[in-house]
């Protein structure tokens, strides 16, 4: 690992009062900090209405407006899920395996994590909704009884994979809540205006503080990490057994799992890193999110970089290994086919181009880390589009070759996608508490602790 | 029934009146903190946490009912021969069985959270104590219930004043 230079996790000078004041000041009294808000929201709910707009065309002329065919029928919806779900991913490994490693500098960003986490998560759940064409009849999955006496198939990969989405959005969202709860209760104490008071005091559902709840809400919260680490890392593996699970040569692998939960935390990683840099700026929050925070992060974004460099690599000789002429093919075509600039983009920009930041006076750069991060992003949805379709188009038999090419309908889907989650982040900046007050407060050393 | 109020300003002093007063055989005092204090645990009443118990027998409820419902679906109600393999082929329930048992968990989680936190509960009579908005700020407040026969409440005044304690009410007034 890089040499970690011992920076704090918290500046000095800070007290329980200016921690209060850090987190519920941008809520109650946003005083000065609208402009960049209105700016970042307006241009999410745009894409926004372009993502309703692109829905409900799909929902009228079905889903011969995207660039899925045969033989690919898996086209962007497929791989926006599995990119959106790998982001989403990241959050929770950063909130929840780092809570069980007791590591202290999670506490100032896993709140901008988690939420992170939330509507990357949503963004996920509803493309393969989208991808079904029948998008009214998806709670067929649900084991319902029916007059039909029919059942869902319990050993496919893609029924596993709807119980693991299920599971995961109902957990995420009550793990962002427990967390969320005391300090919704501090920002209601905190409210001058009636109706902060009423809204937020609704919210946090009678929060005392008490001892008795504290202990409760600690026990519950470690049970909560303790399960979503473990859930996390099997949502993704059943993620990549959707694809292992297909015959097709480059999919039918035994090691897409692991292959796909690295690519996963990479890209989550990333997008927490695109969220912190500039948050820290305009929140002001630089004496919390320090240099430290940024470094751990950036130094788990080589790890999984390089992790995922060890997966593309296996992915590469395995088939030069073995001697699946199909599998061969695949992966020359890969290397030089009509694909391949996906291929090597995603090789650049998830293996390449982060190794730039092992060098400390990059990593200072914030434009840099955020462009790395950005491009790290791409790189993962490209590779995710290069899986999906590249062992699609050309299999077995050549004259059952095809082609596939994304429609205008295809990346306004995408892009308004990502205007959807980033609105929904934008309103939870606003009106919740963007960092944990109360984990910042136990971060304190034992004399500051005072009013 | 009467009690006392005892506001800190500090988590040391807190946790010193707190050592006190249980020393001068209180039992009774609840706090309330900006943050999880864990220095009072040992000196506060500790009622048993049913919450792991409950979380795990959830969890092996959901792991069991998973398979159940899987096998009941695959292997009873409509068996499908596909290549020919077994209809009960366990390996490929587990991992359906395990993302119910999480799902199970993590709403016992949640739901045993507020069942015994005893929310949501709108309103408490401890928040028209004046100031205790602070309790969620950068204030430690004890407070002592004196209908405990072996506290005086000449022994409580006495350790509140000599703990620094910013204030002491009557509580409930």
């Amino acid at each position: 690992m890089a040499a970690i230079e011992p920076a704090p996790v918290m500046l000095p000078g800070q007290d329980l009062a200016s921690i209060d004041d850090a987190v519920a000041g941008p809520v109650l009294r946003p005083r000065g900090r609208l402009l960049w808000w209105w700016a970042g929201f307006t241009v999410a709910a745009a894409f926004t209405a372009v993502f309703v707009l692109a829905v409900e065309y799909l929902f009228i002329a079905g889903i011969g407006i995207w660039g899925v065919d045969i033989p690919v029928a898996w086209g962007f919806a497929i791989a926006n899920y599995v990119w959106w779900i790998g982001i989403a991913s990241g959050g929770t490994v950063i909130s929840a395996l780092f809570y069980l490693t007791r590591s202290e500098w999670r506490s100032a960003v896993n709140r901008i994590a988690e939420s992170m986490t939330l509507f990357a998560a949503a963004a996920a759940a509803i493309m393969p909704i989208l991808h079904l064409g029948r998008p009214g009849f998806f709670y067929w999955l649900f084991p319902l009884p029916n007059t039909m006496g029919l059942w869902p198939q319990f050993k496919s990969p893609l029924l596993w994979d709807f119980f693991a989405i299920l599971t995961y959005v109902v957990a995420s969202v009550l793990f962002w809540y427990l967390g969320l709860l005391p300090d919704l209760a501090m920002v209601r104490d905190r409210a001058e205006s009636r109706r902060a008071r009423l809204c937020y005091g609704i919210l946090a559902l009678g929060w005392t503080g008490s001892h008795r709840q504290w202990r409760l809400h600690k026990s519950a919260y470690g049970l909560f990490a303790a399960l979503m680490a473990p859930l996390v890392i099997s949502v993704h593996s059943i993620v990549g057994l959707d694809f292992s699970g297909g015959l097709l040569p480059g999919w039918h692998s035994t090691q897409f799992s692991p292959f796909f939960v690295f690519g996963a935390v990479l890209s989550g990683f990333a997008m927490v890193l695109l969220l912190v840099v500039p948050l820290r700026r305009l929140y002001r929050l630089e004496a919390f999110i320090t240099e430290r925070h940024l470094d751990l992060l950036i130094v788990f974004l080589l790890l999984c970089s390089l992790l995922l460099f060890y997966s593309y690599l296996t992915d590469a000789l395995l088939p030069f290994y073995g001697d699946d002429r199909f599998e061969r093919a695949t992966a020359l075509h890969r290397f030089t086919g009509a694909w391949a600039w996906s291929f090597w983009s995603a090789v650049a920009l998830n293996v390449v181009l982060p190794q730039i930041l092992w060098w400390r006076r990059l990593r200072r750069l914030p434009w840099l880390v955020c462009l790395v991060a950005f491009g790290v992003i791409v790189g993962m949805w490209l590779e995710r589009i290069m899986l999906v379709v590249s062992s699609l188009y050309e299999d077995f038999l050549p004259s059952a070759w095809g082609h596939f090419a994304g429609t205008l309908w295809d990346w306004l889907t995408l892009f308004g996608s990502a205007g959807m989650a980033a609105a929904g982040f934008f309103l939870f900046l606003r009106y919740l508490p963007a960092v944990a007050a109360f984990e910042l407060k136990e971060l304190l050393p034992p004399a500051e602790r005072r009013g | 029934m009467s009690g006392f109020a005892l506001e800190f300003a500090a988590e040391d002093a807190a946790v010193a009146a707190a050592a006190r007063l249980r020393a001068a055989g209180v039992r009774r005092i609840e706090a309330y903190t900006p943050y999880p204090v864990a220095a009072l645990d040992p000196l506060l009443p500790q009622p048993r946490n049913p919450l792991p118990g409950l979380v795990f027998a959830a969890g092996m409820f959901g792991l069991a009912g998973g398979f159940v419902l899987q096998w009941y679906g695959a292997a009873v109600s409509y068996p499908l021969n596909i290549g020919g393999r077994p209809p009960a082929s366990w390996p490929a329930f587990v991992p359906i069985a395990f993302e119910i048992a999480v799902l199970c968990a993590v709403s016992a989680a949640f739901a045993g959270f507020l069942a015994l936190a005893r929310l949501p509960k709108p309103y408490r009579s401890i928040a028209a104590l004046p100031g205790f908005e602070r309790a969620s700020r950068d204030r430690f407040f004890l407070v002592v219930d004196a209908a405990e026969p072996r506290a005086a409440a000449a022994d409580i005044e006495r350790i509140a004043r000599e703990s620094a304690a910013c204030r002491v009410v009557r509580w409930p007034p």
